[in-house]
C-alpha cells in the first residue's frame, strides 16, 4: 500500500478542494465559512450518468450507494479537465461509527491513487480521526458551523412548506436563493452578526411568509433514512421534486438532528459501557450548547406561527425509548425510528424510508422498527424504498405512488382488530 | 346522446389489458394480450379494436400498471396505481373477502381487507413472478402451460430459494443437472413463488378468511393455484379465483376512470398515446460499430482463429472425445491426432444432460468410419460426476483446466481467459503458464448468457437474430450492470422511454460485460488483463456480446471460432495427453443404456440431504445431493483434520454445570456472535445458579420456523437464521432468553477499533420489535461491553435484578471470562495440532476465513468437508490470527471479526503449505471491504485468493469448481 499525498497548509493557497454534493443548502453556507479559513472550496453539481458509470468502475459494487456517489462524483469532475489535477484536492466527510461509512475515505483515497496520485483526500470529522489530513477547526469556524446547520435547516424546512403551495411558481426558489446569497455573505464578512440568530430567524420566517400560497390541502410525507440518500437530490432521484409533482408537501428533518445525534453518541455510549473520558465529557456540553440553540430556533418559530418547527430533541430522545435502545448509534441508529414516531405523532402520516440498497443499520434501525412503529400508529403508512445504480426510477416511484394512494383511501390503515 | 362508458388500461409489465364498463359498472368489454415490450403498439391496436365497436362514443379512462406511469404522463392521460385499481375492483365485485394476493408479470401484491386495510407490494430485490416462472420454463425448455401440467404430477417438493428469480434459478440448475424428474421441478417452482408471496409479503400478518387471487400467472397456473391453495390452508369455499382475473386490474381501473370527469373518444385517447412523447432520460452509448466496413473488418479479424476439420466418415486413425456438460448447455467435440475436429455438437441440454448426451455419442458412433479408435475421453462441467459414470468417460476435469487447455492451443501465451457461459462468468489470470487467480461470478449474478437469451425470447425474437439486431444500433441503451432482476426493470424503463429493440439488444451486450468487467473480475483498467486475451463461451459467439468487449477494453481479443465448445475441447487435448485404454461406453453397451432416477433422504447425519439416486443397468449408480461422503455409497472414512467440525462440536455440545436446583432456564440461541461467546455466556449463568438450554442446530427448518418474524429481506442469512433459533428457544421452554447488544467486541488489539458489524451488534432490537411473542419480561438484551468486568458485572446486576442474585455475578463472570479464554485457547493449540498432523501427513491446509457464526452447518453448507474430502486439513481465520502482526492496510481496520482476517491472511503469505479460502455470506456489506484488501494481502506475497460467497442456497456446484481449481492451481504452482 503506498502513501497517500497529505493536505499540506501550502496547498491552501494553490488547491481548490472539492465538496460532494449533500445537502446543496447547507454545504453552500460550509464553503464559505471554510473560505474563512482559507480553504478554497468548491460544491460540485454533476449528476449525470457518467457519475454512477466512475462509481461503478472505481468502487466494489457491494460497497453502498452513498460510496459509489461520491466517489463517482469526484472521479467525474476530475476526468472533466475542469480541475487541475495537480491544484485540486477532494473533501469526504466522516463520522468515525462502526458502519461501513467511516471507510469511504480509504475506498476513495484507492480510487484516486490509480489516476490522479497527486491529488489529497481530506477528511472532514468531528471525532479526531486523519490527524494532520483534516480540516482543521478552531471554536469561531464551529460555532459559525452550527449557525449554518440551524439556518440551513430553517430554509430547507420553509423552502419546503412554501413550494408545495406556492402560487407563483417559482418564487420560493427566488427566496431561497436570495437567502442563500445573503448567508453566505453574512458568513464571509467580518462582522459577528450572523450570531444574532433571532433576527436572522425572524426574518427568514418574514420573508418566507410573505411568498403567497394557496389554501389547499396536501398529503404530507416525510422522508428518513440513511443521511446520504436522505437528503442528496443526486442519489433519491430528486425526491422532494417527485412529491411535489405528486401534489405533495415533502417534510424532511433536519441536519441538526443528525449533529445533536452524533454528539449524544458519544456520552450515551459513556453510560452504558462505563467508559466515562474527556470526550465524552466535552460531546455532553457541546450537546447542552446545541440543545439551548435548537430550543431557541423552536421558540422562534412557534412565537412566530407560519412554519413547523423541529422536533425538540429531548422529547425524541424519548420517543426513541420506546422502540430501541439509544445505544443503537451506528449509521443513523436510533434517531431513524425516533424521527419515524415523530413524524407519525404530528400528524405526517405518510413516511419513506429512503436507504442504500443493502444498508446494514437499516436492516435494523428501518425496515426492523417499522412494524412496531406502526402497531402504535396505525393510520401510519411506511414505505422502504431502496436506492442503488441498478433500481429504477419507475420501480421506486411506483411503490411511493402505491403509499399515495393508500393515503387517499379513507379508512385504509385503520386497524380495527 | 351517447351513453357513458368507463375505459380502462392496465399495462403490465408483460400484458396489456383493457376493460370497458357501463354505468352501472358492469364489464361490457375486455381484452388480454401480450405485449412483447411493444407498449404502444400494442394499447393503440386494442384501442382501435375497441373504436370499430363504440365508434363516436365518449369514454372517461385511465391508465394503470407498471410500464403504464411513463405512458400516461406522456400522454396526459390519469393513472391510477395498479394495487390501489385493485383495490377498488375488489371492493365492487367481491366486497366479502379478506384478502387478495395477485401476482403479475413481474410484481407481487397483496391486499388485506379486513382487520385494517393494508396494501403491499413486493420489494425491488423481490422479483421473480410470472416473469421468473417463464424464465424457469425456458430453463426446462418448455412452455409455461407445459410445466403447469407437469406440476400435476409430482411427486415431491424439492426446497427451491424462494427470495429472487436468480437464487432460486442455482438451485434449480444443479438438480436438472442431477437427473431430478421434471415433474418435481415443476412443482417445486410454483412452490418456491408460493413461499416468496407468503414470507415477503405477509411479514407476519396471517393470510385467513376468503382469499381472493388475481393476475395472469394464477389463472392461468393451476399448479400454482393449487400449492397456494394447500400451502394457505384454504378451502374451495375460502379461495376464490374470479373468472375476470387476468383483467381485474383494468377493471378497477376502469372504475377510477368512472369517477373521473372528462370525456373522449376512442379515437382522441389514441391519438393522445400514439403522440405520446417519450422523456428524453434515457442514457445512450455509442454505437458497436460506426460503419459496416468497420464490421467486416471485426469479421475477418476473427475468422483467423479457427480449427481444421477432418472428415467423419473418411478419416481413420486414433480420435480423442471432449464432453463440457454445461449448466444449460451440452458441447461435445471429437478430434483426431492433430487437433482437427471430426465431430461436434453444441445445444441446450433441455435439462437432461445425460439423455443428450447419449443421444449423440450414439451418433458419433454411428457415423463415425469403423477405422477411426476413440483412444481417450474426457469431460467437465457441472455435469461432469454424472456423465463420467454413467458413460464411463476416462477423466473427469475441472472446468478452470479445460478452458486453459484449449485456450492455449490458440495462444500459447495467453494472459487472461475469460469464458461467458449460459449461467456463469469465468475468469482466470495466467502467470508463468500456469493459472494464477479464478475469479467467477457470484450466485447473485448468474444471469448472464442465459439472461441474454430468456431476454430475446421473451421480446419475441430467438437469440441469433436478436444479437444481429443490436450490432448497428445508433443508440445503445445503458442498462446498468447489477443482477438480472434489476436489469428486467431497466430494460422495462427503457422502452416506456422509447427504445427500439435494437438498442435494447446492444445495451444488453454491455451490460454482461460491465457485469464481468467491473463485478466479476474488478478490473480497474484494461492492462490488469494483460496483452493476450482469450475470450470464449457460447455468449461470446454473439457478435455484439464481442465487439462491447473490446470496445470497453479498447483492445482487441482472441475469440476462437469453436468459442462454444472450448470447454469439450480443451476435455479431448486432455484426454488425447493423457490416453491409456479408453473405457467409454461401447457401441453396444449404448444400445441398452437407459437409467432411472429416483429420489431419497440420507440419513447419514442430521443434514438429512436429499439425495437423487441414478440407477444405470448393471447395478451402477450415481448418487447425488450429497454433501459429504456419507450419502456418496461408496463410504470411505474420511480422515482429514478439520477444526471447523471441532470448534462445532465445541460449542454445541457446551452444557457444563448445571445446577441442581436451578433458578430459572436462561435460553441462549445458537446464532451469530453466541458461536464464539457461547463459552462465556453458558458458563456465567449456569456459575450463577440458572439451567442453560441451547437453541436446536440450524437447518432449514429452522429457518421457515421464524421466517414470518423477518422484517428485511435482504440481511445475511446468518441474520435470518436467528429468528428461528428464537422461536425454537421459546417452544423448548425457556423462561427468558438473554441476547445481549454489543456495539463493541472484544479488543485483541492491532486494529483502530473492535466494532461488531451493525447487524450483530444490535440484532435482538430486531427481533424484540418483531416477534410478538418476545417482551421485555422474557427477552433480556441488555448493552454491555466484554473488554470492561466493571461494566458487565453492573449491566447483568441490573438485568437480572428481579433474581435477586446480586452478590453471585462476580464470580461468575471471571469465572466465565476463565472459560471463554480456556475456548479460544483449546481452539489455537487444536489448530497447531491439526497442522503438525497435515503436515506430517504432506496435506496442504486450508485457512477458512469467515466469521465465528460461519462454523453452523447450514450456514456454510459443509463446505469445510468438501476441502476436507479434497484431502486439505482446514483451520479457521481465529486460530491463527494470532501468529501474524495486522499487515498495512487501505482500509480502517475497526472490527473484530474483520481485523482477524487480515492478520490470517498475512498469517497465510508466511507459509507455504496454506491457502486461504474466504467465505462470505451474501448480503454482507463489510465483506465488500474486507474481500478486496484480504486479495491485496495474498496476492502481493503470490498467495492465491480464493472467496465463496454463501446464503441460503444449499448448491455447491460453484463452491466445488472453485476449490478443485485451486487444488489445481496449486498442484500447477
Amino acid at each position: 500500500m503506498s502513501d497517500y499525498v497529505k493536505f499540506t497548509d501550502e496547498m491552501k493557497k494553490t488547491h481548490t478542494i472539492l465538496v460532494p454534493d449533500m445537502l446543496p443548502i447547507h454545504f453552500k453556507m460550509f464553503i464559505s465559512i471554510f473560505a474563512c479559513d482559507g480553504y478554497r472550496m468548491k460544491l460540485l453539481r454533476n449528476d449525470s450518468r457518467a457519475v454512477v458509470d466512475e462509481g461503478l468502475k472505481n468502487v466494489h459494487n457491494d460497497a453502498c450507494y452513498p460510496a459509489l456517489l461520491v466517489i463517482g462524483q469526484f472521479m467525474d469532475a476530475l476526468n472533466s479537465g475542469k480541475y487541475d489535477p495537480d491544484k485540486t484536492a477532494l473533501l469526504i466527510t466522516q463520522t468515525g461509527g462502526g458502519c461501513r461509512a467511516s471507510n469511504y475515505i480509504f475506498l476513495l483515497r484507492k480510487a484516486v491513487e490509480k489516476n490522479y496520485p497527486q491529488v489529497p483526500v481530506l477528511s472532514l470529522n468531528f471525532s479526531g480521526l486523519e490527524k494532520g489530513n483534516s480540516i482543521k477547526m478552531g471554536l469561531p469556524t464551529l460555532l459559525k458551523l452550527v449557525h449554518a446547520v440551524l439556518y440551513g435547516d430553517l430554509l430547507m424546512t420553509c423552502y419546503n412548506r412554501c413550494r408545495a403551495y406556492e402560487i407563483n411558481k417559482g418564487e420560493s426558489k427566488k427566496m431561497l436563493d436570495k437567502w442563500v446569497n445573503r448567508l453566505c455573505n453574512l458568513f464571509r464578512s467580518d462582522n459577528k452578526k450572523y450570531m444574532k440568530a433571532k433576527v436572522v430567524y425572524n426574518d427568514i420566517l418574514n420573508d418566507f411568509s410573505s411568498v403567497p400560497v394557496t389554501d389547499e390541502e396536501k398529503i404530507r410525507v416525510g422522508i428518513v433514512g440513511e443521511i446520504y440518500v436522505k437528503y442528496s437530490p443526486l442519489a433519491n432521484n430528486h425526491l422532494e421534486d417527485f412529491l411535489i409533482s405528486e401534489g405533495c408537501e415533502p417534510v424532511v428533518p433536519s441536519l441538526m438532528e443528525f449533529v445533536m445525534y452524533c454528539a449524544v453518541t458519544s456520552f450515551n455510549n459513556a453510560k452504558l459501557y462505563n467508559n466515562v473520558t474527556m470526550s465524552s465529557r466535552i460531546y455532553r456540553i457541546a450537546y447542552r450548547l446545541l440543545y439551548t440553540k435548537q430550543k431557541q430556533l423552536i421558540k422562534v418559530m412557534k412565537d412566530h406561527g407560519v412554519f413547523e418547527p423541529p422536533h425538540d430533541f429531548e422529547y425524541l430522545r424519548s420517543l426513541a425509548d420506546k422502540y430501541i435502545n439509544q445505544g443503537v448509534v451506528m449509521g443513523e441508529g436510533w434517531l431513524i425510528p425516533a424521527e419515524m414516531a415523530a413524524l407519525a405523532k404530528s400528524g405526517v402520516e405518510n413516511i419513506i424510508s429512503a436507504q442504500p440498497f443493502g444498508c446494514l443499520p437499516n436492516h435494523i434501525v428501518a425496515k426492523g422498527m417499522s412494524r412496531a412503529i406502526k402497531n402504535d400508529n396505525p393510520d401510519v403508512n411506511i414505505v422502504a424504498i431502496d436506492y442503488d445504480p441498478g433500481a429504477t426510477r419507475v420501480n421506486q416511484e411506483n411503490r411511493i405512488k402505491l403509499m399515495l394512494a393508500n393515503a387517499k383511501t379513507p379508512g385504509s390503515n385503520k386497524r380495527s382488530g | 346522446m351517447s351513453k357513458k362508458y368507463s375505459l380502462g388500461i392496465d399495462v403490465g409489465s408483460t400484458t396489456v389489458k383493457t376493460v370497458i364498463i357501463d354505468g352501472e359498472n358492469n364489464i361490457i368489454y375486455s381484452e388480454y394480450q401480450r405485449h412483447f415490450s411493444k407498449v404502444k403498439e400494442t394499447v393503440t391496436a386494442q384501442l382501435e379494436l375497441i373504436s370499430e365497436s363504440f365508434p363516436g362514443d365518449e369514454f372517461s379512462v385511465c391508465i394503470t400498471g407498471s410500464a403504464g406511469l411513463g405512458l400516461a404522463n406522456s400522454a396526459e392521460i390519469p393513472f391510477v396505481q395498479e394495487v390501489h385499481a385493485a383495490f377498488l375492483a375488489v371492493k365492487e365485485k367481491q366486497p366479502d373477502a379478506d384478502a387478495v394476493i395477485e401476482l403479475g408479470g413481474e410484481d407481487a401484491k397483496m391486499i388485506f381487507l379486513t382487520g385494517g386495510v393494508e396494501q403491499r407490494m413486493n420489494g425491488s430485490c423481490a422479483g421473480g413472478t410470472g416473469a421468473f416462472i417463464d424464465q424457469m420454463a425456458t430453463l426446462l425448455g418448455m412452455t409455461s402451460d407445459k410445466l403447469d401440467e407437469l406440476s400435476l404430477h409430482a411427486e415431491k417438493v424439492y426446497p427451491i430459494a424462494s427470495r429472487c428469480g436468480v437464487f432460486a434459478k442455482s438451485d434449480i440448475q444443479p438438480l436438472l443437472n442431477q437427473g431430478a424428474r421434471r415433474e418435481d421441478i415443476a412443482a417445486s417452482i410454483f412452490q418456491a413463488v408460493v413461499d416468496q408471496t407468503v414470507s415477503g409479503l405477509a411479514q407476519g400478518r396471517s393470510i385467513e378468511g376468503k382469499v381472493l387471487f388475481l393476475g395472469g400467472p394464477l389463472f392461468f397456473l393451476k399448479g400454482l393455484r393449487n400449492a397456494f391453495v394447500k400451502t394457505l390452508g384454504l378451502d374451495e369455499e375460502h379461495a376464490v379465483f374470479p373468472e375476470e382475473a387476468p383483467v381485474f386490474v383494468a377493471y378497477g381501473c376502469a372504475l377510477y376512470a368512472a369517477s373521473s370527469g372528462d370525456t373522449f373518444t376512442i379515437s382522441r385517447i389514441c391519438e393522445k398515446i400514439r403522440n405520446a412523447h417519450a422523456s428524453d432520460s434515457i442514457v445512450t452509448g455509442e454505437p458497436l460499430f460506426a460503419s459496416h466496413a468497420e464490421y467486416d473488418e471485426f469479421i475477418e479479424r476473427h475468422k483467423k482463429f479457427d480449427l481444421g476439420y477432418a472428415d467423419i466418415h473418411t478419416y481413420k486413425g486414433d480420435a480423442y472425445l471432449g464432453i463440457d456438460a454445461g449448466s444449460t448447455t451440452t458441447k461435445l467435440v471429437l478430434i483426431t491426432d492433430d487437433g482437427r475436429i471430426l465431430y461436434h455438437h453444441y445445444s441446450s441440454n433441455m435439462g437432461q444432460p445425460l439423455d443428450r448426451i447419449a443421444e449423440q455419442l450414439r451418433r458419433i458412433y454411428s457415423e463415425m468410419n469403423p477405422d477411426i479408435t476413440i483412444r481417450g475421453s474426457a469431460v467437465t462441467g457441472y455435469g461432469e460426476d454424472l456423465i463420467r459414470s454413467g458413460l464411463s468417460v476416462d477423466h473427469g476435469i475441472v472446468e478452470t483446466v479445460a478452458h486453459f487447455k484449449a485456450a492455449s492451443y490458440f495462444c500459447p501465451e495467453v494472459d487472461f481467459i475469460i469464458d461467458i457461459g449460459g449461467q456463469d462468468i469465468k475468469c482466470f489470470r495466467i502467470k508463468n503458464h500456469t493459472i494464477d487467480s479464478i475469479m467467477l461470478n457470484e450466485a447473485c449474478s448468474s444471469g448472464c448468457g442465459s439472461f441474454i437469451q430468456t431476454f430475446a425470447m421473451a421480446m419475441g425474437y430467438d437469440i441469433a437474430e436478436f444479437s444481429q439486431l443490436g450490432l448497428f444500433a445508433k443508440h445503445p441503451v445503458d442498462l446498468g450492470s447489477r443482477c438480472t432482476v434489476f436489469m428486467n426493470s431497466s430494460v422495462k424503463q427503457a422502452q416506456k422511454d422509447g427504445a427500439t429493440v435494437e438498442d435494447i439488444s446492444a445495451g444488453l451486450s454491455s451490460s454482461i460485460i460491465k457485469n464481468a468487467i467491473y463485478k466479476v473480475i474488478r478490473a480497474k483498467s484494461p492492462d490488469e488483463l494483460g496483452k493476450n486475451i482469450v475470450v470464449q463461451g457460447g455468449t461470446f459467439l454473439n457478435d455484439a456480446v464481442l465487439r462491447s468487449f473490446e470496445k470497453e477494453l479498447g483492445r482487441n481479443v482472441i475469440r476462437p471460432a469453436i468459442s462454444g465448445l472450448m470447454g469439450a475441447f480443451g476435455c479431448a487435448l486432455y484426454a488425447k495427453e493423457h490416453c491409456t485404454e479408453s473405457s467409454l461406453i461401447s457401441a453396444e453397451e449404448l444400445e441398452d443404456f437407459s437409467y432411472v432416477s429416483r429420489s431419497a433422504q440420507c440419513h447419514g447425519c442430521t443434514a438429512n440431504c436429499q439425495l437423487n439416486i441414478i440407477s444405470f443397468g448393471g447395478g451402477k449408480r450415481f448418487i447425488s445431493g450429497n454433501r459429504c461422503e456419507k450419502g456418496s455409497g461408496t463410504a470411505k472414512k474420511n480422515n482429514v483434520p478439520d477444526l471447523y467440525e471441532y470448534k462445532y462440536n465445541s460449542i454445541i455440545n457446551m452444557n457444563n454445570g448445571q445446577p441442581k436446583n436451578p433458578i430459572a432456564t436462561v435460553g441462549l440461541p445458537l446464532a451469530l456472535s453466541f458461536y464464539e461467546q457461547m463459552p462465556f455466556w453458558q458458563t456465567l449463568f449456569t456459575q450463577i445458579g440458572f439451567r442453560t438450554i441451547l437453541s436446536d442446530e440450524s437447518s432449514r427448518g429452522m429457518y421457515y420456523l421464524g421466517q414470518h418474524t423477518i422484517p428485511s429481506d435482504t440481511v445475511c442469512y446468518p441474520a435470518k437464521l436467528t429468528h428461528g433459533h428464537i422461536e425454537n428457544l421459546l417452544d423448548k421452554g425457556a423462561d427468558l432468553i438473554f441476547y445481549p447488544c454489543m456495539s463493541y467486541n472484544i479488543d485483541e488489539g492491532g486494529s483502530d477499533n473492535h466494532f461488531n458489524c451493525p447487524v450483530v451488534a444490535y440484532y435482538p432490537e430486531l427481533l424484540l420489535a418483531n416477534n410478538t411473542r418476545l417482551s421485555e419480561k422474557n427477552f433480556i438484551h441488555p448493552y454491555m461491553d466484554l473488554n470492561n468486568r466493571k461494566n458487565v458485572i453492573r449491566v447483568l446486576a441490573n438485568s437480572l435484578k428481579r433474581f435477586n442474585i446480586k452478590g453471585r455475578i462476580p464470580a461468575a463472570v471471571d469465572t466465565a471470562y476463565a472459560a471463554l479464554e480456556k475456548y479460544h485457547r483449546d481452539v489455537t493449540d487444536k489448530a497447531a495440532a491439526i497442522v503438525a498432523q497435515a503436515r506430517a501427513e504432506h496435506r496442504n491446509i486450508i485457512v477458512l476465513a469467515g466469521r465465528p457464526y460461519h462454523i453452523d452447518k447450514e450456514i456454510n453448507h459443509g463446505i469445510h468437508k468438501l476441502i476436507t474430502s479434497l484431502g486439505m486439513a482446514v483451520i479457521t481465520e481465529d486460530s491463527v490470527a494470532h501468529l501474524a502482526q495486522t499487515p498495512k492496510l487501505g482500509v480502517l481496520n475497526q472490527w473484530t471479526y474483520h481485523s482477524r482476517l487480515y492478520r490470517a491472511a498475512e498469517y497465510v503469505t508466511t507459509q507455504p503449505d496454506m491457502q486461504l479460502i474466504q467465505l462470505v455470506s451474501f448480503g454482507c456489506g463489510i465483506d465488500a471491504v474486507t474481500g478486496d484488501e484480504v486479495r491485496a494481502i495474498l496476492e502481493s506475497c503470490g498467495k492465491l485468493y480464493t472467496q465463496l460467497k454463501i446464503d441460503e442456497i444449499n448448491n455447491l456446484g460453484a463452491a466445488r469448481i472453485r476449490l478443485r481449481s485451486l487444488v489445481a492451481a496449486m498442484q500447477q504452482a
